[in-house]
């Protein structure tokens, strides 16, 4: 009786297991989860935003069963090294830096980055001598205005998201600046808001949504896309995973040709910021 | 990647991280110095007759001690910044506006809280016939605290005393998160960049481990010496 009972206490994973489709075909996406509109939780806690309907697209048309899971920003890339992901889908710029350690699609999503600031804040009066910075060959005039804006913010503090292309950049391009890097986004605002820093330094598509929510915040200085700052927003595999990597490119390139692209990034964000 | 490989770049994170080991000893220590000073006069009220000030003495035992100390650094920190007209006309703004402030007010008001009761079971452990003695003989009620009882309590809450010392340390990581670099936020910070945390947190928690070592071989040391006399 007990050596049946046993067996038949064995015998339950085996039985779960065979009614669960095959696990080995799961592609588990890493997302962050808190930045909106790219990636968010509703009042129930459930994972909504872009990238959340982007990938139930993407992984349709490529044919994948995936299942979009939650991670902290700072434990994105570790988690995909070490398995506990197959991509990042999390607003993740391809970098130069990143590209050392993992690989990535064809982007799907390009959004310039400024500076930003409360009403009657330092720059709030600042007007910008060029319309947009490209950071991949930096001419004279394009230098001149980053010298400035670095001497309109120095002594000033600055506040980043950690370990993000902005954090590098002003590292690199505002030396007198003092920095504070957060956690998340939303706490860089919170602390703009309290007065705790001078200016932040982030996406405008992330700013879109927190001007309705925040009014009062000044963007200024010319959006800047490019070079130290990516080239683009776009799914991040481990390198081997070379076959997934095309599926997805694949995908994103059916939806910027059909059009349904720029239609998702028009919904969640207002404008078309959709990569081409 | 070899064990050696591992083991180099876990040295070299450790020289890295103990930067942060000043801005880690300065939060417990200044914390612990206020927390300590703070739970004295709560270890005080809590055994005090009168009502009012026993009440509200165990009010804020029971609710710092009962709340998540991320959730009271992330009130103070956050939840500050949406008083910062009321704080600015009361002229403390200035204070709030640091982190360094807020998560040392947090720790010290968390620390507090424990050690008043550590005090306070070290307080109820004086025999009563010392201080109807001490009273007897004609000691003001400051001379029989500060010479009585006090000191039997101190001796008494000692060993748990360095536990709570050894807590607050580790403590302290939790400052990373209101963007304070110690120990912990330049490891969280360095994992980001090199993409090795494996190695990154083996080297701060060695750094803690070495920290409270020390932590626990001083109040060895202490304890020692008020047994000898």
């Amino acid at each position: 009786m007990r050596s049946r009972l046993k067996s038949l206490i064995l015998a339950v994973p085996f039985v779960v297991a065979g009614l669960l489709p095959a696990r080995a075909e799961v592609v588990r996406i890493a997302t962050e989860g808190a930045y909106a509109p790219y990636n968010f939780k509703d009042s129930s806690g459930k994972l909504v935003g872009f990238e959340i309907d982007l990938a139930a697209e993407l992984c349709k048309r490529a044919g994948l069963t995936c299942e979009v899971q939650e991670q902290a920003w700072d434990g994105i890339v570790p988690s995909l090294l070490a398995n506990k992901f197959d991509a990042i889908m999390a607003a993740m710029n391809i970098t130069d830096k990143r590209e050392a350690v993992i690989a990535f699609s064809r982007p799907y999503v390009k959004t310039p980055i400024r500076f930003v600031t409360t009403k009657n804040g330092v720059g709030a009066a600042h007007t910008a001598s060029l319309p947009a910075i490209t950071m991949e060959e930096v001419d004279p005039t394009e230098t001149a205005e980053i010298k400035s804006l670095a001497k309109l913010v120095s002594g000033k503090t600055i506040g980043v998201q950690a370990s993000t292309s902005h954090e590098w950049f002003v590292k690199e391009y505002m030396k007198d600046s003092s920095i504070k890097s957060y956690d998340t986004m939303d706490n860089m605002i919170l602390d703009l808001v309290a007065g705790r820093i001078d200016v932040g330094y982030t996406s405008t598509a992330f700013l879109a949504p927190i001007h309705k929510k925040t009014p009062g915040l000044v963007e200024f200085g010319p959006p800047m896309t490019g070079g130290l700052l990516g080239k683009g927003v776009a799914v991040g595999t481990r390198k081997e995973s070379t076959e997934l990597r095309e599926k997805f490119s694949k995908a994103i390139g059916a939806m910027v040709a059909d059009g349904s692209l720029s239609a998702l990034a028009t919904k969640w964000f207002g404008v078309d910021i959709s990569a081409k | 990647m070899g064990g050696l490989d591992h083991l180099g770049f876990i040295l070299d994170t450790v020289l890295h991280l103990s930067v942060g080991i000043p801005r880690t000893l300065v939060l417990a220590a200044v914390s612990l110095s206020i927390g300590f000073v703070l739970a004295v006069g709560v270890a005080v009220a809590v055994l005090a007759p009168a009502r009012v000030p026993r009440k509200l003495a165990e009010g804020y035992v029971y609710v710092f001690r009962s709340s998540p100390l991320l959730v009271q650094i992330f009130l103070i920190y956050y939840g500050s910044g949406q008083f910062r007209g009321a704080l600015e006309f009361l002229g403390l703004w200035h204070f709030f506006r640091e982190a360094w402030f807020c998560a040392i007010l947090a720790l010290a008001l968390n620390t507090g809280a424990y050690t008043a009761v550590l005090i306070a079971g070290g307080l109820r452990s004086v025999p009563w016939g010392q201080i109807e003695a001490a009273q007897a003989v004609g000691m003001s009620r400051y001379r029989v605290f500060a010479s009585i009882a006090f000191p039997q309590a101190l001796r008494h809450a000692l060993p748990a005393y360095s536990n709570e010392v050894v807590l607050m340390i580790k403590a302290t990581a939790l400052a990373s998160t209101i963007t304070l670099l110690e120990i912990t936020g330049l490891a969280k910070q360095l994992s980001a960049e090199t993409y090795r945390p494996f190695e990154v947190f083996a080297a701060a928690g060695i750094i803690y481990i070495a920290l409270n070592g020390m932590v626990a071989g001083g109040f060895g040391l202490i304890e020692r010496a008020l047994h000898r006399r």
